[in-house]
């Protein structure tokens, strides 16, 4: 009798590659859930869309290349990268900029560095800046939430706003505005926090209204996939505790030159996303111990620096880039010391 | 007798780990049974690396149980004997469970049912020998290491007295499937706490400690109960593969950590496995060579699965035709565990000295790997991995041959343990890779060391040459200037000259006929 001999170790444990992604996107679900909530059906239209479109992109790449199709989608990447990016979206961005978005994201940002795990930046958010870049007003126009209007665009009225062929095509201007974290930055005008809060209709309770609660929504599906450790604590601690600090450090008491209170920065624009969804995607970011902790201090700092500094009102997608670019050297950095060896 | 509880670790831990499924429920559930003598048996006279066997025996040639067949001819190998009463009937290349797959020699023994000794006699009193008397009759037993490695036992134990300061009993058997030492444990913990004594006797170390998984806590008690040395401390340490593993368990027992590259006894630590401090009894109290040890024959493929003593040469097929075969099921063969086991390419190989455990599986049971997927670093490899190395780090520097890399972040400190590939989501079998670039780089160095002995042998040569030259030179000048000497003192050489021939001529004359002569 002979048999075949493979190399130990004989076996290995159930969890694959395309269950962890599988995972992810279920703990999507509440976040996804709150923006639909506040902001109508636009974000879920969005990703069947940029998931369909994904799926296709994916499929002709690796067609292309000369791969098996089935085996390469089954790990189930470009659904996530999909996902990621239609929650980042605009819920009433039209159909041509999740196109142009995921296009990026899949053949540019991902494939043409070689594919899942060669990727040296997070294709969601390679897409998402080029998208702000190029397109800043349709990436700004967001609907007002729940609360704010009662024009909450219904199902038709969403899918008719991000396919714009309908005769007459509905009057959007009427309930689409910026977000609260915007309107903090640039329409305050040395006012006091307080003051401008009960000013701006666009306030909630902590932070931006339906935003704090899309916010505690898409932390909990992050503390989902910290139970079910698909994603290790440090990265989001890092991120969630050093934007914290330093919003602490600087809120000045809610004076006119605050820069908000740590709540607003916790709670509001894509601080939950960004730390438990974007900041965590492995490929692009450290992966020593503590290389997560440096890289995710670095991603909350620069969220604070943007947000409070810079010209954008949010700064997730762009710190998590920069931190995707120091994420290489960080791992060199922070080897940790091996069995038996000299600090 | 003093029944000592045993103390939960606290000095040290084992960085990473992981704790697969156990599956040594299926194999405990019997005591350990008599495997019977099979109508011939293979033993292979294979000898530690570099060593060569010397046969005793020949074809044809009747043999008794016990009786020395082969041992080195270099001192430090390993005796071999027969494990049961025959007659050779051929000695020749055979398959044996090795992870090169080279067949070696072996010596094919036709049982004669008999199983008869040779008369052999043990010392129960070896607190009356002296260490050196030990050593010899432990190396005429043929003991090696039982846990793995096979290391010739009294290789192990040869130190000058208190160069040992703790001697470690290893009986963790962290390895699922694998309960060969804890079905021993259990039934023979008098025999093992007798061959730890004999260990003590002869490196007298200050402490022994003996470690032991959280999960045998039978096997535990049953140590417990025969503890009556001050010395000997039994300690739990987490059932966490591979806390087995040598260096692993020291770091867990003493809190050292001691790399790669640095022998524990550099550090005053020796550690022995249970299976050999049993063997070590045996060989000593009762005059038994090393001819049988206990295995665990287990596997889905098997329907009576569970632990044997088993001669040594025994063929497999055997062994699992004992434990209820199911040819159809079986899908691949294990010798060992089965994250450092090495697969058999059949079942006509006999069962060696290391064999500690055979798993005839099923693929429902240990499924062959899918296709690998791309690496995503998710960081599960470097969580469990117990050197804290960075596995994912190593995969992409192996795979894109950057061995300079590979090095510097320490690929020669993977124990190839394979805990990373155990977890890895995307299947790839990330040891497999650590092999191939630790071959590579032992290539490329034994390449760099043979070109660089060649630059240093062409370097000589040339100097040698130049020397040489140098030397011509030299004479040649120093020619040149007794020339000129010869030159400037002309005459007093034309007058020595002068006189020589004056002297011959006047011998000549003096005796005429001599030259005709």
């Amino acid at each position: 009798m002979t048999m075949a001999a493979l190399s130990s170790p004989h076996g290995r444990q159930g969890q694959t590659t395309g269950r962890i992604m599988l995972e992810v996107i279920l703990a999507c679900v509440p976040g996804l859930a709150a923006l639909t909530w506040f902001f109508g059906w636009g974000t879920l239209i969005n990703i069947v869309w940029l998931a369909l479109l994904a799926l296709g992109l994916e499929a002709a790449v690796v067609k292309l290349r000369g791969r098996d199709i089935r085996f390469f989608l089954s790990d189930n990447s470009a659904l996530v990268t999909a996902i990621l990016l239609g929650l980042a979206l605009p819920p009433t961005s039209p159909w041509w900029l999740g196109l142009t978005g995921i296009a990026f994201a899949i053949v540019i940002a991902k494939h043409l560095y070689g594919g899942l795990g060669y990727n040296p930046f997070n294709p969601a958010m390679v897409a998402y800046v080029v998208l702000l870049l190029s397109f800043p007003v349709e990436m700004t126009t967001w609907v007002l939430p729940r609360g704010a209007t009662d024009q909450l665009p219904g199902f038709v009225t969403s899918l008719l706003m991000i396919f714009p062929f309908a005769d007459p095509a509905p009057a959007v201007d009427a309930f689409t505005g910026a977000t609260a974290l915007d309107q903090f930055k640039l329409q305050r005008g040395g006012m006091l926090v307080s003051e401008f809060r009960q000013q701006n209709s666009l306030f909630g309770r902590w932070s931006g209204l339906g935003w704090e609660w899309v916010n505690l929504a898409f932390l909990g599906g992050g503390l989902y996939l910290l139970y079910r450790r698909i994603i290790s604590w440090h990265i989001p601690l890092a991120i969630l505790g050093s934007l914290l600090l330093l919003s602490a450090l600087f809120y000045d008491g809610g004076s006119s030159a605050s820069h908000g209170s740590p709540l607003l920065h916790l709670l509001g624009g894509a601080t939950m996303l960004g730390a438990f969804f974007i900041a965590t995607d492995p490929v692009t970011a450290a992966t020593t111990v503590r290389g997560k902790l440096i890289y995710g201090v670095l991603i909350g700092v620069l969220i604070y620096m943007i947000r409070s500094k810079g010209n954008y009102p949010d700064g997730v997608a762009f710190a998590v880039l920069l931190g995707n670019f120091a994420a290489p050297l960080i791992d060199y950095l922070s080897r940790p010391r091996t069995f038996g060896h000299p600090e | 007798m003093k029944a000592s509880p045993a103390v939960d670790v606290r000095h040290g831990q084992m960085p990473g780990g992981i704790t697969p499924e156990e599956n040594k429920a299926q194999s405990l559930r019997t005591p350990i049974r008599q495997a019977p003598v099979p109508p011939q048996l293979l033993i292979p006279v294979t000898q530690p690396a570099w060593m060569e066997p010397e046969l005793l025996v020949e074809p044809g040639q009747a043999v008794l149980k016990g009786q020395l067949i082969a041992r080195s001819r270099q001192p430090g190998g390993i005796a071999v004997h027969a494990s049961s009463s025959g007659i050779i009937t051929k000695i020749g290349q055979h398959g044996v469970p090795n992870v090169s797959g080279l067949p070696e020699t072996c010596v094919h023994l036709d049982t004669d049912g008999r199983d008869q000794w040779l008369d052999h006699k043990g010392n129960m009193d070896f607190a009356s020998l002296q260490p050196a008397d030990l050593l010899h009759l432990i190396a005429a037993s043929g003991i090696s290491g039982l846990g793995g490695a096979g290391f010739p036992a009294h290789v192990k134990l040869l130190h000058t007295p208190g160069a040992i300061h703790t001697l470690i009993i290893n009986a963790c058997e962290c390895e699922p499937f694998i309960s060969a030492d804890e079905a021993l444990m259990r039934e023979r913990a008098g025999d093992i706490m007798a061959g730890i004594g004999i260990l003590l006797q002869i490196l007298r170390p200050r402490h022994c400690l003996i470690g032991i998984e959280d999960n045998k806590p039978q096997a535990l008690a049953a140590l417990a109960a025969v503890l009556d040395d001050e010395r000997i401390e039994i300690c739990r340490v987490p059932g966490r593969y591979p806390s087995g593993a040598e260096r692993q368990l020291i770091a867990l027992l003493t809190g050292e950590e001691i790399a790669t590259g640095i022998l524990p006894v550099e550090r005053g630590i020796l550690c022995q496995n249970v299976g050999t401090a049993h063997a070590i009894k045996r060989a000593i109290c009762h005059g038994e060579p090393l001819i049988s040890r206990v295995t665990t024959i287990t596997g889905a493929a098997l329907s009576d699965p569970g632990n044997f003593e088993i001669r040594i040469g025994t063929p497999i097929h055997n062994l699992l035709n004992l434990c209820g075969l199911n040819r159809q099921a079986l899908s691949r063969l294990i010798m060992g565990g089965p994250l450092m086991g090495t697969e058999l390419a059949g079942d006509e190989l006999p069962l060696i000295k290391t064999s500690n455990c055979i798993i005839a599986t099923t693929e429902a049971e240990l499924p062959c790997p899918p296709p690998a997927q791309p690496c995503i670093r998710c960081g599960l490899c470097a969580d469990v991995c117990p050197v804290r190395l960075l596995p994912q780090q190593l995969y992409w520097f192996a795979r894109s041959r950057e061995h300079h890399r590979a090095t510097a972040h320490n690929l020669f400190d993977c124990i190839e343990c394979g805990a990373c590939a155990w977890v890895c989501p995307s299947s790839i079998p990330l040891v497999q890779y650590y092999r191939a670039a630790k071959g590579e780089i032992r290539a490329e160095q034994d390449l760099h060391a043979r070109a660089e002995q060649a630059r240093q042998r062409y370097e000589s040569h040339q100097q040698r040459q130049a020397e040489e030259q140098a030397r011509q030179e030299q004479r040649r000048r120093e020619r040149a200037a007794l020339a000129g000497g010869k030159a400037r003192s002309g005459d007093a050489a034309q007058n020595k000259i002068q006189a020589a021939l004056e002297r011959v001529k006047a011998r000549k004359t003096a005796r005429p006929n001599e030259d005709k002569q």
